[in-house]
């Protein structure tokens, strides 16, 4: 339905389950796609899967030095960078009156900061082109907020403020910045779950299952397309109900 | 007019889409020429282009006027 034929797509945190199949739809959908991510393996395993039009571009976002190389290494591999997808995320999870100070920056650092440095990082070359598409991947915990994640929903609710404002600095040059927010996606951090407290999650959610990262995916290609050019500053909410903003 | 003004002049002419006598030494790109705040970065990256310089972001604050441009790309170039 949706073509990206001749777009270039970076996406980071491609080596996780929900980032990897974001990069799949962009692939499917014609684009050509940087993956980017910490493990080079997993990275290179994903490109060789893709075949062409996939380009592995590794970076460690919590280095400010290696998140501001990325931008440009990846428009060197491409040829431009048309749609961002800021997908890696980190969780250091603690109660909030155990919280370290180390705990809070380093989640903030990557979830936040090194999402507002690639965004900078992009915009340039967008508002030259008078297009681009900057899909930044929040949270349900980032507007509900959960115990023991008080950095992650900072970070998270903080994407969203900071995607907003951005998306109207850019509207006027055809930029639209966007975020996705998924509820309980079912990867390999959930796996680890036993049955019962899988069931645990899933009566808290109307929809009774987990998400998949293909649903994830198929709202972030929806928001990279040329046919969503008239949302911008809007979250999507992918998670089967169970909070419905 | 120099060789520099003609160049910078050409730029906001097309940029601003407005007409050229409109742009004179002192005429301000937000107050008189109808640029927004974007407007103004995205001229400062045409500059940088054109004239092959970095502008860095407090010496592009300081360019309001088509005359502030010309001085600050004659001096940099």
């Amino acid at each position: 339905m949706f073509d990206l034929t001749g777009k270039n797509a970076l996406i980071t945190g491609a080596s996780g389950g929900i980032g990897g199949e974001i990069a799949k739809a962009l692939h499917a959908a014609g684009a050509t796609v940087g993956l980017s991510g910490t493990r080079v393996e997993p990275l290179e395993a994903l490109a060789a899967e893709l075949g062409e039009r996939a380009h592995v571009l590794p970076c460690n976002l919590s280095e400010k030095d290696s998140v501001e190389a990325l931008p440009k290494a990846a428009a060197e591999a491409m040829g431009s960078v048309d749609i961002l997808v800021n997908n890696a995320g980190i969780t250091r999870d603690n109660l909030f009156m155990r919280m370290s100070d180390d705990e809070w920056d380093s989640v903030l650092n990557v979830n936040l900061t090194s999402t507002m440095r690639l965004c900078k990082g992009v915009l340039r070359p967008m508002m030259k082109a008078r297009w681009g598409r900057i899909i930044n991947i929040s949270s349900i915990v980032g507007a509900t907020g959960n115990p023991g994640q008080g950095n992650y929903a900072a970070s998270k609710a903080g994407v969203v403020g900071m995607s907003k404002s951005l998306a109207y600095e850019v509207a006027s040059r055809g930029i639209t910045v966007n975020c996705v927010a998924p509820g309980f996606i079912a990867t390999a951090m959930t796996d680890k779950l036993t049955d019962d407290q899988k069931e645990k999650i899933n009566v808290q959610i109307p929809a009774a299952r987990m998400g998949s990262p293909e649903e994830i995916a198929a709202a972030v290609l929806y928001l990279a397309s040329p046919e969503a050019g008239y949302t911008t500053g809007a979250t999507v909410h992918v998670n089967g109900g169970m909070a419905m903003l | 007019m120099s060789d520099i003004a003609d160049r910078v002049k050409k730029i906001v002419v097309e940029h601003l889409d407005v007409e050229e006598d409109k742009v004179t030494e002192t005429a301000s790109f937000i107050d008189d020429l109808g640029a927004d705040s974007l407007d103004t970065v995205e001229l400062v990256m045409a500059f940088e282009e054109e004239f092959g310089i970095e502008i860095p972001d407090d010496a592009a604050e300081t360019i309001q006027t088509f005359g502030d441009a010309v001085k600050f790309i004659t001096e940099a170039s």
